[in-house]
């Protein structure tokens, strides 16, 4: 492996993964105001992460899709 | 807050009107019934206005202890991190026409941790004098064509993470504004429907007929 090529790679600024972060709190916030009790809160949280990826993925692909055309 | 016979109060249980023997309560602040938690939110003016000050100081308030720190930590990590990212600078107030910072009224949501900007602002616009800690959430310098532009310096220092940090900043403010919402009426719980909630109806009443003929047939 070319470590020179792997730290530069690792070196770049992944954009995307500080959208995790926000994706986290946006769904520990959105599934505490559901309920009161903490595993219903986990449970709504770890669904909302999971729809929120999905809406963003979807919303990528389409605008990748969309690149394509300019 | 419960009454002489111990019944949650119609007006303090916010989301559901319900009665329920404060016997059945998990915690002083907590009950369930039928599966749903049903909630003493104290005093919900109050409430609204301490998790706006600090996030998830409404809800230590009511003694939702476990949503308290949630909203505490999701939110302030959230604020802080973006902060940090922009180096104190992405977040302040700014209303010239110039510079109309609009980002400034969702990071507002956050309370107390964006209020030093509208100090800020005060002392550099209206007092003259120069800001407090540096410029530490200080508007930028009036633009000097071709001399002096310090918001495309903090552009150029911080890079992407100049509008990472307002992004993130803006998020945990618009947060807060669930979570005050949550303390001021409690949390949101899709009611059942009205069949499934007459099926329910239905089978307590039939429990209740089955224990007074089991109380019966004792006596």
């Amino acid at each position: 492996m070319d470590w020179v090529l792997f730290f530069a790679a690792i070196d770049r600024p992944m954009l995307f993964w500080y959208a995790i972060p926000l994706v986290i709190a946006f769904s520990l916030v959105y599934g505490a105001t559901r309920d009161e009790r903490i595993i219903p809160i986990l449970d709504h949280a770890v669904r909302a992460a999971v729809w929120t990826t999905i809406f963003m993925l979807v919303v990528f692909a389409i605008l990748y899709a969309t690149s394509w055309l300019l | 807050m419960t009454d002489a016979v111990g019944y949650a109060s119609d007006r303090d249980v916010g989301f559901l009107t319900q009665k329920v023997p404060s016997a059945v309560m998990t915690s002083p602040s907590q009950s369930v019934t039928a599966g749903r938690p049903q909630v003493d939110l104290r005093n919900p003016v109050l409430a609204a206005i301490l998790a706006w000050l600090w996030p998830g100081a409404g809800h230590l308030y009511q003694r939702r202890y476990a949503k308290g720190w949630i909203f505490m930590a999701a939110i302030l990590v959230t604020y802080f991190w973006g902060l940090f990212m922009g180096g104190g600078h992405v977040v302040y107030a700014s209303f010239s026409k110039e510079d109309r910072r609009w980002q400034y009224f969702c990071q507002l949501g956050v309370g107390l941790p964006a209020l030093p900007a509208l100090v800020q602002t005060y002392r550099v616009f209206k007092l003259n004098k120069p800001p407090l800690f540096g410029d530490f959430m200080a508007p930028p310098h009036p633009v000097i064509p071709n001399f002096d532009d310090q918001l495309a310096e903090w552009h150029r220092t911080y890079h992407q993470f100049f509008e990472l940090g307002t992004l993130y900043t803006m998020v945990a403010g618009l947060l807060n504004i669930l979570a005050i919402y949550d303390a001021y009426a409690g949390p949101f719980i899709h009611q059942p429907s009205r069949a499934k909630k007459k099926e329910e109806d239905g089978q307590a009443t039939t429990e209740l007929e089955e224990r007074t003929e089991r109380e019966r047939a004792k006596s």
